[in-house]
């Protein structure tokens, strides 16, 4: 059994690597990949589970890394907005999000395009209501969700 | 946040006798998607997390005509809502989990943990409020903002429930499997939830060390239709300000038996047997349904903010009922 203050080993594979690092069973997947790993393309807003900021693909799911406990994370797979697309060679997503006007501000944009990855995974031909609900769990507060739900649903049509 | 140990349990009795020493001061994890957040509003403290998902075998689904379906306590939401036999065969319970927060949330959140979650009363979540839930003296609702709290069966506390799982399970009479130190006992979910007047501090009979291991719902007749109906304040995601879950046994145009549980008016999942009365052994007409929804809110007394809720349950309830009768609005 893990004793309090005493860190645990933690082995996961992260953006096709697998790595190994010490962490205290209180802290979230979302602080290691951010300060231990230091991730942080992955964002941190409310920490509760409300706005998506934080969202990274585990095992081939959507999840809110705020409330995964790293040790949760136990031999997974965990995919984060770094192992999308590099800067001179984009994801169709990022691309697509770049055309069509889907980025304000920013902060809300890695999170997003998490999510819709792992829609566009399982269901790579979305109708436009599927868009509405894979994104269901990302807050956006500049652009008023349209230009999104376009850009991922261009890339749908390619 | 305090300081916590994590334990990955072996097997269902290696949890149980964990969970069971150190009064209390141990929880069982699941998906976490509630209880994180708890520890971090600071009013939960646990020394001891133990996880369950370590436990093999505890998140299968399987469906058969004559034992019907059996749900594991740590089947995911978004399992649930894929699984085709429940689509099938039970499509209220799959469009309750749906209608569950996001997929993120639906991704981590286990079946088991949606019964099991705590209230969303923003009192209780707000470490500053020592409210009756957290063993203090006041429920903080009463002179304080009500517009989510209950209009049936409150007090001393005035939660609503947040599960939309559970109304729907509830109506298509599904039944616990509870392990604890003790042994195993299946309890009917109609017995599961525990009102304000019996115990304020929890929403369930759960005892300490106590876990759900599986969640059996019963074969249901074929003319069976159901449906879950739930009304949010945001569309894209919210908990119910209201909702219906309804299974009606059909024949024909009459109803031979009405099942209806409502959600986020009452401090447990509340079954409308007053409706159920009405509408059993009747054809289902809108006069009918309005009858019957009236009976549902008879007993009804809103606080200061809340009294939107009778007419909106109203409604919710006619709506659902229609809907699984196949009568057109
Ligand atoms: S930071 Fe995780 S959902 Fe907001
Ligand atoms: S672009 Fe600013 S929050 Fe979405």
């Amino acid at each position: 059994m893990t004793k309090d203050k005493n860190k645990t080993l933690l082995s996961m594979k992260v953006n096709g690597k697998p790595l190994e690092v010490m962490v205290n069973p209180t802290w979230t997947l979302l602080r290691v990949l951010r300060e231990e790993l230091r991730l942080t393309g992955t964002k941190k807003g409310c920490e509760q589970g409300d706005c998506g900021l934080c969202t990274v693909i585990l095992d081939g799911k959507a999840v809110n890394a705020c409330l995964v406990l790293a040790l949760q994370a136990e031999s997974k797979e965990i995919e984060t907005i770094e192992g999308l697309g590099k800067e001179d060679n984009l994801h169709p997503l990022q691309k697509s999000f770049i055309e069509n006007g889907a980025v304000q501000c920013g902060f809300c944009t890695p999170g997003i395009l998490m999510s819709a990855e792992a829609l566009l995974r399982k269901n790579p031909k979305p109708s436009v209501d599927e868009i509405r609900i894979g994104i269901s769990g990302n807050l956006c507060r500049c652009t008023g969700y349209s230009k999104i739900i376009k850009a991922i649903n261009a890339v749908t049509k390619k | 946040m305090k300081a916590f140990a994590y334990y990955n349990a072996k097997n269902l009795d290696d949890a149980i006798a964990v969970l069971s020493d150190g009064g209390g001061q141990s929880k069982a994890l699941a998906g976490g998607t509630d209880l994180l957040g708890e520890i971090k509003n600071r009013y939960v403290q646990p020394d001891r997390l133990v996880n369950l998902k370590s436990i093999r075998g505890l998140d299968k689904i399987s469906y058969s005509g004559s034992a019907g379906l059996k749900i594991g306590p740590l089947a995911t939401l978004t399992e649930i809502t894929q699984n085709k036999d429940i689509k099938q065969k039970y499509p209220g319970l799959a469009e309750a989990a749906e209608s569950v927060s996001s997929p993120q949330l639906r991704n981590m959140g286990t079946i088991g943990g949606n019964i099991c979650q705590r209230p969303r009363c923003w009192y209780y979540r707000g470490e500053e409020y020592p409210c009756i839930r957290k063993f203090g003296g006041t429920c903080f609702a009463v002179s304080g903002r009500n517009k989510y709290h209950c209009i049936l069966n409150g007090g001393p506390c005035f939660i609503v429930h947040p599960s939309d799982v559970a109304p729907m399970l509830m109506a298509y009479r599904a039944r616990l499997a509870v392990k604890g130190r003790s042994g195993e006992k299946e309890v009917a979910m109609d017995d599961f939830f525990v009102l304000p007047t019996d115990d304020s501090t929890k929403e369930n009979i759960l005892q300490a060390g106590e876990l759900i291991t599986g969640i059996n719902v019963p074969p249901q007749p074929p003319n069976m239709a159901g449906c879950y109906l739930k009304f949010k304040e945001r569309e894209s995601r919210d908990f119910a300000l209201v909702s219906a879950a309804v299974a009606l046994e059909l024949d024909g145009e009459a109803c031979r038996q009405a099942s209806i549980v409502l959600g986020g008016v009452s401090p447990v999942p509340h079954r409308a047997v007053e409706a159920e009365q009405i509408l059993n052994g009747k054809a289902i007409t809108g006069e009918l349904v309005e009858k019957a929804a009236d009976a549902a809110l008879a007993d009804a007394s809103p606080m200061d903010e809340n009294e939107y809720k009778i007419p909106l349950t109203k409604t919710i309830l006619k709506r659902a009922v229609l809907r699984a009768a196949g009568v057109g609005v």
